[in-house]
């Protein structure tokens, strides 16, 4: 990280996060030369690589599997084996259909699993690394949806209020180390993730969430809202009695 | 094995963490140096470089303000030998009541022997006595291997110039042997004249810098049009008994320099915006004399007037600040226009701008003097589209032929260090030799890939 809080290096763990590539190409237009993308062998983390590649960065990919908690060490490892890591941006999420999942255990599970578990045992591990070499910022993607529970995914919202609470207490826990951690809670994202629903009010585009990202880190912030007034209307929502809040068509 | 802190340099941006060792002597140097982690290890004096020299992430950053003893002081030849850790301050207080002067001082007393070799600084008077490097006549030098060896500027030359601006690189200076300046007062006698816009200064600077030994001019950059480069011209020389008026003469050597301020630790952001950083730029300008002659000033208040106000760093707030400082060659006059004219259109509030005239360079192939021209400038590192502004001096700078100053820089993009240092590839040679496995190292090594 350089003087002006632009990043050299970068990883993304959930490499075909759209998100997360939306961020790394931003950073990529700055400063940022060494990209390392962790995720699931696929096309779009191929595509994906091959876009920052032409952008002028230097691309490693190491394969990742969420789900598959006891690799984790090994991908964190070979991650920071290329030199150290001005950033690390955990995307690791699954939106997930609630109302299957409600009838079908395993998939709330599978929801709970990665957007928590995996994200807790990928955050800490590279948290570990970061400390190792004594600076970095770990941005962890949390999201609205864990500020306060909706009918309409409350699984999915329950896992990032879990995420949310250890972000937010690592990078309590952190200060001092010369590693911080920044939370960003993006309100919906028009993706891929959620082509399929109707876009709930102040949505937000994946451009944005990189631009705040990029500005977030630059003035070495704790906590990023996409779009920042999705903060105050949050902060109103909250204290909203439920019989209301559970009516509001969002 | 002390707790890892957090440090950061002059600009108080970028802060790592490292575990810091305090070193009273060679011996503990020695071993600290042998029991150096895979992070490595560098030396840090008074943390007066601007960005991230003197941090290393994850390693160990040896404290070596303790080490800072006066051995010997030969007043006939005016030779001294003393620790690496000793700042120029106490220097000065020890060598001046006998009529001699550090050879090169920078605008703070505060940085050490140690410091002022590995970045082999410059002071006003570079233009007639070059760099700190070329009065130092030998260093002692703790390297990878973990012994402390002499390295005389006559026999070692390669490790010497490799050192002298090596940014602490190829290993820690414990001790310097140091040719000082014989003065007969501690007092300057200062010319002072304002120039008008960019090409009157250059002009005046190019006719008339040879007359004095020291020479500085101060620019309004947040000055435009007809007033574009507006400065303050302030030369001199160390003053003469019988320039003093009657009063000084009884103790023409007296030096008692005094903080009378300290900026608080908690400053808010943004104090220093457009608004008042012109106002008091305008003010500045107009407080200086059109032309004064011979007036007596006191060394401190020459060389070092923002010594008085200490930390005056926590003026930019927790953001902090950015130096940027950079030198074209002599032909290259131009540039500096250009980057001027660019720095003003940006309305880039900086008051603390300096241009100089540089002489003949070291031969320290990463020493950052060559002659010509050389541009100063703090900036809060929060003014907004920053980076963009200094990717656009980087380039005139590149194009000019010239380079930026590593013991201020903290956001250079590493592909640009091959072309604003040409004997880069020599000086790798010679740490290569001393420390092939990367022993010594820095924030700034790393992100520079020195």
């Amino acid at each position: 990280m350089n003087a002006l809080g632009q990043p050299q290096s970068v990883l993304l763990v959930g490499g075909s996060s759209e998100i997360g590539l939306a961020i790394v190409e931003r950073l990529v237009r700055d400063q940022t030369r060494r990209v390392v993308l962790a995720g699931r062998p696929s096309q779009r983390l191929t595509a994906g690589a091959e876009r920052l590649a032409q952008e002028g960065a230097g691309v490693d990919v190491v394969p990742f599997d969420a789900a598959d908690l006891n690799g984790h060490p090994v991908v964190v490892e070979q991650a920071f084996a290329g030199g150290d890591l001005d950033v690390v941006i955990l995307a690791v999420g699954l939106l997930g259909d609630q109302l299957a999942a409600e009838q079908d255990v395993a998939q709330a599970l599978d929801i709970v699993q990665t957007n928590y578990t995996a994200a807790v045992s990928i955050g800490l591990l590279a948290s570990q690394a970061l400390r190792a070499q004594g600076h970095g910022t770990l941005v962890v993607l949390s999201s609205v949806a864990g500020e306060r529970p909706r009918r309409s995914n409350f699984l999915y919202g329950s896992a990032k209020a879990g995420l949310d609470a250890f972000a937010t207490g690592l990078g309590d826990a952190l200060v001092g180390t010369g590693v911080h951690v920044l939370v960003v809670r993006p309100g919906f994202v028009r993706t891929r993730m959620t082509a399929h629903l109707k876009p709930a009010p102040l949505s937000a585009t994946t451009d944005m969430v990189a631009e705040a990202v990029v500005t977030a880190l630059r003035n070495r912030k704790q906590t990023v809202w996409v779009p920042g007034t999705l903060r105050f209307v949050m902060s109103a929502l909250r204290h909203l009695p439920r019989a209301v809040f559970r009516r509001l068509p969002v | 094995m002390s707790e890892a802190q957090l440090l950061a340099g002059w600009g108080r941006t970028a802060p790592t963490a490292a575990r810091v060792v305090p070193v009273a002597n060679a011996s503990e140097v020695c071993a600290a140096v042998g029991s150096a982690g895979s992070r490595g290890i560098v030396a840090r004096g008074l943390g007066r470089s601007y960005g991230d020299a003197a941090q290393d992430a994850g390693g160990s950053v040896l404290d070596l303000t303790p080490l800072c003893q006066v051995h010997d002081l030969d007043l006939h030849q005016g030779v001294v030998v003393a620790d690496a850790g000793l700042s120029l301050h106490a220097l000065m207080e020890r060598v001046l009541p006998h009529g001699w002067f550090v050879p090169v001082t920078p605008g703070t007393r505060f940085v050490t022997l140690g410091g002022a070799l590995a970045a082999d600084i410059h002071g006003k008077n570079h233009h007639t006595d070059g760099s700190f490097g070329q009065h130092v006549l030998a260093f002692d030098l703790v390297t990878a291997d973990g012994q402390l060896r002499r390295v005389d500027r006559e026999r070692d030359t390669d490790l010497f110039w490799a050192t002298a601006g090596g940014m602490g690189l190829t290993g820690i200076v414990t001790r310097v042997v140091l040719q000082l300046l014989a003065v007969r007062t501690s007092f300057m006698s200062v010319d002072t004249e304002r120039a008008t816009d960019l090409d009157d200064l250059m002009d005046r600077m190019v006719r008339t810098d040879d007359l004095y030994r020291y020479s500085v001019a101060w620019i309004d950059l947040l000055a435009r049009g007809r007033s574009l480069g507006r400065s303050v011209l302030t030369r001199g020389d160390h003053a003469r008994v019988d320039e003093l008026p009657a009063s000084r003469r009884t103790d023409p050597l007296a030096f008692a320099p005094r903080s009378l301020l300290r900026v608080p630790p908690v400053v808010p952001g943004g104090l220093l915006r457009r608004s008042t950083v012109s106002a008091f730029n305008a003010a500045w300008f107009r407080k200086a004399p059109r032309e004064r002659r011979g007036e007596v000033q006191r060394l401190s208040t020459f060389f070092h007037p923002l010594d008085g106000l200490r930390d005056w760093n926590r003026v930019y707030g927790p953001a902090g600040l950015v130096q940027y400082q950079f030198v074209v060659p002599e032909a290259a006059g131009e540039a500096v226009r250009e980057a001027v004219e660019l720095l003003s259109a940006a309305r880039a509030p900086s008051f603390l701008a300096v241009l100089k005239r540089f002489g003949a360079a070291s031969p320290g192939p990463l020493s950052f003097p060559m002659p010509g021209w050389t541009l100063a400038l703090d900036l809060p590192a929060r003014t907004p589209a920053l980076s963009g502004l200094f990717d656009r001096l980087d380039a005139i700078v590149v194009a000019a032929g010239g380079r930026v100053y590593l013991a201020k820089d903290a956001r250079l993009p590493a592909e640009l260090l091959p072309s604003m240092y040409p004997q880069l590839e020599a000086w790798r040679a010679v740490r290569e030799r001393v420390d092939p496995s990367h022993v010594f190292t820095s924030d700034l090594a790393r992100r520079l890939r020195l």
